[in-house]
């Protein structure tokens, strides 16, 4: 097995810290100390639920962000700077290249919800909550989180593989958006008696990546049971949407002309 | 007989342009080519005859619309030919949040060596281009000949036997234009091949064992500079000295030019002898005669147009 993708990846998330994208978990901790400080004085017996949500919801949007804007630049930055020359004159392969990439950058989001987890935990500790059981599930719905954020990294790498950074964030969010109602656009299909539109609502169902699945949010922040095969299965789906994908953005890049 | 560095084999390439309807341009027109082992090779021609197009499709960086290369004998498409090859990009631009140190030990680590190995190797590099002293500095600050300097040395850092390199003097004073000669000689000295793309002729006659000579993506010829400059000898230059008080042979006296006591005629080849003669019987005292060759600036003018070539930048040197 090659080990060209590592110091891609490396580099990767090198670049991230050296562009001061994990300044964002200054935003965060000043966003966790105000909830931390306003719960404590709005809400009585539910600081808890206040602080799971918000933080949770933080971590996914703030992740979101990252995801998609770095996520679109991975390839085109560097055909842009054309950096990729005189990497891709060296004894590795496209594919190589772009698992690198996108290693990297999931390696970047993993640091970034690790540091930004442990925010969500200190805040919760500062309005004097001992730790419970419970909390274990907001360490299940962070683990969805970054599977979440690991797919849609993987489709604006897709996307930017043969498309311009505008669009490849249009179609991302788009997706990404759409894959969020998966499951309502499919029931809307369901219920209407225009056969055309039920085969295009299954198509759009069975296409885009489910991610209602991976929000157990609400279920974490009123520690409501998460059943261990959902973890199994949104870990498969993940995985399998994913290898889909960087295949596909594989065969796109490795026939691309580098001009 | 062994194998040669690089084969090209009818290398073709056809962009795209246009939207609507789409139309191809042709970039690179079957171009075939063989470059020996060891040779410093040029390759000629003014801006848009297909010298990057040719480095790019050697280094897989695009694809050939149809035609092959080899090089060391494994066909461009094979990974491992890359192994073969270094390769400095035109104007390259790195990574600039690296320094160059940085940036050499993260191309280091695609030929496995230990980090000892690269640490070693990339402080020599550091030394051999000129950057040793800002080995540290983030790449955003460097001069653009401090990039060509960097870009050489990544290009050379894991010994290849075969080197690209794309306009390499470009963007460099003469200090470092002298240096990358250097690094070129020095490379052909331990047995590598060089094969290198400019527009600055007077580096090619300087250098290259050989070189080719491309305009519009056809070849229009291939040689040793000296094989192409002695093809013909155009006219022969003779140097000569007056007595005091003597006057210029009247037959000759228009085409002589005088260089304080000394006179020197050019005249075609065909009366050099009738040319003697008169300066004989004008008791002149001959110092020289030599033979006048065209210069490969003045066989690349005359292969592309020198229209062609002053318009595309090519730099030649007025006379």
């Amino acid at each position: 097995m090659s080990t060209a993708p590592v110091p891609v990846a490396l580099n990767t998330f090198r670049e991230a810290v050296r562009d001061r994208v994990l300044y964002n978990l200054i935003f965060f901790a000043l966003l966790m100390m105000g909830a931390a400080i306003l719960v404590g004085q709005i809400s009585i017996g539910i600081d808890r639920l206040v602080i799971i949500n918000l933080g949770l919801s933080a971590i996914s949007l703030i992740g979101l962000v990252m995801a998609i804007f770095i996520g679109v630049g991975l390839v085109s930055k560097e055909m842009e700077k054309r950096t990729l020359y005189s990497l891709l004159a060296r004894p590795i392969r496209r594919w190589e290249f772009l698992l690198g990439k996108y290693a990297g950058l999931v390696l970047t989001l993993a640091v970034n919800t690790s540091f930004m987890t442990l925010g969500l935990a200190a805040a919760l500790f500062s309005v004097g909550r001992p730790l419970v059981e419970s909390d274990a599930l907001i360490l299940i719905a962070v683990y969805f989180i970054l599977l979440e954020l690991a797919v849609v990294t993987a489709l604006a790498l897709f996307f930017s593989c043969f498309t311009s950074p505008m669009l490849s964030t249009l179609f991302t969010l788009g997706t990404y958006i759409t894959g969020c109602f998966a499951s309502d656009i499919r029931a809307f299909g369901e219920l209407t008696k225009n056969p055309t539109l039920k085969i295009i609502t299954r198509v759009i169902y069975y296409l885009v990546p489910n991610f209602h699945n991976f929000n157990v949010i609400a279920a974490a922040a009123h520690s409501q049971r998460i059943p261990v095969s959902l973890v199994g299965y949104n870990t498969l789906y993940a995985a399998l949407y994913i290898a889909l994908l960087l295949v596909a953005a594989s065969a796109v890049f490795s026939s691309r002309n580098l001009k | 007989m062994s194998t040669p560095a690089i084969e090209i084999l009818g290398l073709t390439k056809d962009y795209p342009i246009g939207f609507w309807p789409k139309r191809m341009r042709r970039s690179l027109d079957a171009l075939t080519l063989e470059v020996e082992e060891g040779e410093i090779f040029g390759f000629l021609g003014p801006n848009g005859a297909g010298k990057t197009t040719t480095l790019k499709l050697l280094t897989g960086l695009i694809f050939p619309t149809s035609g092959t290369a080899r090089v060391r004998g494994r066909f461009i498409d094979d990974i491992g030919m890359h192994r073969e090859i270094g390769y400095l990009p035109e104007q390259p631009y790195f990574y600039d949040y690296l320094t160059a140190r940085e940036l050499l030990d993260y191309y280091a680590r695609f030929s496995n060596y230990t980090s000892l190995e690269r640490r070693e190797r990339v402080n020599r590099l550091l030394e051999r281009v000129g950057l040793a002293a800002a080995a540290d500095i983030q790449l955003r600050k460097y001069s653009k000949g401090m990039l060509q300097r960097a870009g050489i040395a990544q290009a050379i850092l894991h010994e290849p036997h075969v080197v690209f390199l794309d306009e390499p003097m470009s963007g460099l004073d003469p200090v470092g234009r002298y240096e990358v000669r250097d690094i070129i000689l020095e490379l052909k000295k331990q047995g590598r091949t060089v094969f290198f793309s400019t527009h600055i002729l007077s580096d090619a006659e300087m250098l290259c064992d050989r070189v080719a000579v491309l305009a519009a993506g056809k070849l229009q010829g291939v040689g040793a500079p000296g094989e192409i400059v002695s093809l013909e000898v155009h006219a022969m230059d003779i140097l000569f000295e007056l007595r005091p008080g003597q006057d210029l042979p009247p037959g000759l006296a228009r085409n002589i030019t005088r260089l304080g006591a000394r006179c020197r005629l050019e005249v075609p080849e065909a009366e050099l002898y009738s040319a003697l003669d008169q300066l004989r019987r004008s008791e002149a005292r001959i110092l020289s005669v030599t033979p006048v060759r065209p210069t490969l600036e003045e066989y690349f003018l005359r292969l592309v147009g020198s229209e062609q070539a002053v318009s595309h930048g090519v730099e030649v040197t007025l006379r």
